[in-house]
């Protein structure tokens, strides 16, 4: 049979299986470029949303136009900052490192005791280069998402996607000398969800020369 | 019975609805395929299908395998004692035979092999058999939540081998099947959504490794556990969602795969069994376009020349045939020499047949059409072959030739398996053969003459190419 002897004798997953706090010195990408560290806010619940399969792009626009919070498109928050919803329920950001190349928002989520499917997830990070660089983002999510650079949309992931590495690649894009706020929006309704992003430089090699804090 | 040409868009043929089937197994002259819920289909040739296949258990997504004298069969359900401790159960089972009918068939008591504990990132479903060239027995399984997962069963016994542990392989799929070939252990696994009808974009893709745990890769070089894998099929030509991959090998060189798809727009949008030849290239499998009835030119893969009936090669007339002129002179287009121009002069009866160079000559020019009602192999119909624009078909000898009869009859000997080889050329043989039980091919016996002969992957003399000019 399995390595257990018979059903039920796993111990449940939890949030340290795949997730530890971030810490103030900065991280670096992992071997193959992927950026592990985040602050992801709890979800925000969208009952009934129990398919995917509206997820063309006309939709996922207008779904991810739609503003929570105050300063939602802005704000690079701290570990335990709060939001409040127009419904006054309170979202809490946390700075995590994944322990995995992607991040999986259903067990951030389920890790925490919270709803893990039907939702909208937020991300954000900050990308730390040492000079003017030009890039491509390559992103896979599950399922649809849009990502923004320094305030700037890089690359929308429509349809019922899963997270593929290297599914979707943004034109090309420039990470400034200093700090660059990475920005993003997942939403799905059944089943798991989970990103993870890289960047390539411009000859199509995976570009590594960063490093990535929370602020 | 009056024969007539049916759809060019013709799949199989009878009641092929099912979801999720099992890879085709043969028993007893018969083909089975088991699908969701209780049942399955069976054919007698391949082609025809009907409902009848017995499996018990019910749940979903089964697959069978022959060991020996005797058939493995695996699907995912419930299992007692698993309630709310498990997300999802591998079960499998014995049977002498797939034939209902028979006094051997009966299944044995389930067995559970696998399964996924309640908040695992796994789904124990959709279990699919390989048995390895070294006589190992693994099973893969799972689905989009969590990961898909090869374990290792007891040939022997069809249970877990004792101490196995499943290896993580693949993300972002379900419906995987597995094949060795060369060296190459290849997961083949269903990308997209599932059981949307037409709107699904059910797909199947393919990594491959050199070691049947992992880790398979794509042709980008990403692992399965990225998400990766290389298209073998996908949507086209008004079906929608291929899943659940199945490999029959027909004969050297001559591979098949199955699958569903999620609809079939002739057939109301439903779910419908789908069988394709198969091709390698690079040791990549894929599907490439199947063979399509028209008007071709039927090429010798051995020297390039083409079919034709031994007529006289009668020449064009007209000015500027040498091809010579001055740069000044106006040009106009020729038109192709027409059948009217030259039927005339063919005999009534029996024209023979053999190969020459390709001129785009009414004689050279072959129409290939399904026949309905005569049946078919796996995955296929016969076809009629006959000269365009006329009945003159193609036929078989006693004396293992070729010839062409007036006009088509239906007989078995006008009747021909057009199969799509794995290198991409085709094999061409004619239901039966008069006077002969052994099957027989169209082959090169030289550069311009052909005859019936036993067919040989590894001889271009048994290989033809259908080509549109």
């Amino acid at each position: 049979m399995n390595a257990q002897s018979a059903p039920g004798q796993m111990p449940p997953l939890t949030l340290e299986d795949y997730f530890s706090p971030s810490t103030a010195v900065p991280a670096g990408p992992d071997a193959k470029g992927f950026v592990q560290r985040w602050t992801l806010l709890e979800p925000i619940g969208k009952p009934g949303l129990n398919s995917n399969a509206a997820f063309n792009d006309s939709y996922l626009r207008k779904e991810f136009a739609t503003v929570y919070f105050k300063d939602q498109n802005t704000m690079v928050p701290k570990d335990g900052q709060t939001v409040t919803l127009a419904d006054k329920t309170k979202l809490k950001w946390h700075c995590l490192d994944s322990k995995k190349y992607n991040v999986k928002l259903y067990r951030f989520a389920s890790g925490l005791g919270l709803r893990p499917t039907e939702g909208v997830f937020m991300a954000v990070t900050v990308i730390n280069v040492d000079k003017d660089v030009t890039v491509r983002m390559a992103v896979g999510s599950n399922s649809g998402s849009i990502w923004y650079v320094n305030g700037e949309e890089a690359i929308l992931l429509s349809n019922d996607r899963r997270m593929v590495v290297d599914d979707c690649v943004s034109p090309k894009l420039t990470l400034h000398k200093g700090k660059n706020v990475v920005r993003g929006t997942v939403i799905n309704g059944p089943g798991m969800s989970d990103f993870c992003i890289r960047f390539y430089d411009e000859n199509g090699n995976i570009f590594k020369d960063f490093t990535v804090t929370n602020q | 019975m009056a024969l007539s040409a049916i759809s060019a868009n013709a799949q199989l043929k009878g009641n092929i609805f099912i979801h999720d089937p099992s890879t085709i197994a043969e028993c007893d002259g018969k083909y089975y395929t088991f699908g969701t819920g209780s049942g399955g289909l069976i054919s007698e040739d391949g082609y025809t299908w009907t409902g009848g296949g017995v499996r018990t258990g019910g749940g979903v997504a089964p697959d069978v395998i022959k060991i020996g004298d005797r058939y493995l069969v695996s699907y995912s359900a419930g299992f007692p004692g698993t309630e709310g401790k498990t997300r999802g159960n591998i079960i499998t089972m014995w049977t002498k035979t797939l034939d209902p009918e028979s006094p051997d068939f009966g299944y044995s008591d389930p067995m559970l092999v696998a399964w996924a504990e309640a908040d695992e990132d796994c789904w124990a479903i959709d279990p699919a058999f390989l048995m390895g060239p070294d006589g190992k027995l693994w099973c893969s399984y799972g689905t989009y939540f969590g990961t898909i997962r090869i374990c290792e069963l007891d040939p022997k016994t069809g249970n877990r081998m004792p101490g196995d542990v499943a290896t993580d392989v693949a993300i972002d799929c379900e419906a995987t099947a597995m094949m060795y070939r060369n060296g190459w252990y290849y997961l083949l696994a269903t990308h997209g959504t599932c059981c949307d009808g037409v709107n699904s974009t059910y797909n199947i893709v393919v990594g491959r490794s050199r070691n049947p745990r992992g880790p398979y890769y794509d042709n980008v070089g990403r692992d399965m556990m990225e998400g990766g894998g290389r298209m073998v099929l996908s949507a086209g030509n008004r079906v929608t969602g291929p899943g659940h991959f199945g490999h029959f090998v027909v004969d050297e060189g001559v591979e098949r795969m199955s699958c569903h798809y999620e609809a079939d727009m002739d057939l109301s949008g439903r779910s419908v069994l789908a069988i394709n030849a198969l091709q390698w290239r690079d040791d990549w499998p894929f599907v490439a376009d199947q063979f399509k009835p028209g008007t071709f030119e039927i090429e010798s893969v051995r020297r390039g020349y083409a079919l034709e009936i031994a007529v006289d090669f009668v020449r064009m007339a007209g000015r500027s045939t040498r091809g010579f002129g001055s740069v000044n002179d106006p040009t106009f287009a020729i038109e192709n020499q027409k059948l009217v121009d030259v039927i005339a002069d063919w005999p009534k009866g029996e024209i023979g047949v053999r190969a020459n160079d390709y001129m785009f000559r009414p004689h050279q020019r072959w129409t290939i059409t399904p026949v309905e009602d005569a049946g078919g192999y796996l995955g296929f119909p016969y076809y009629k072959i006959e000269i365009e624009g006329t009945h003159r078909a193609l036929a078989a000898t006693e004396a293992e030739e070729l010839v062409t009869v007036p006009a088509f009859t239906g007989a078995d000997e006008q009747l021909w398996r057009i199969e799509q080889l794995i290198d991409g050329s085709y094999r061409i043989m004619p239901k039966s053969v008069p006077g002969h039980d052994e099957p027989l091919a169209l082959i090169c016996t030289g550069d311009s003459t052909v005859a019936l002969g036993k067919y040989d992957f590894n001889s271009d003399n048994s290989k033809w190419n259908f080509r549109d000019r």
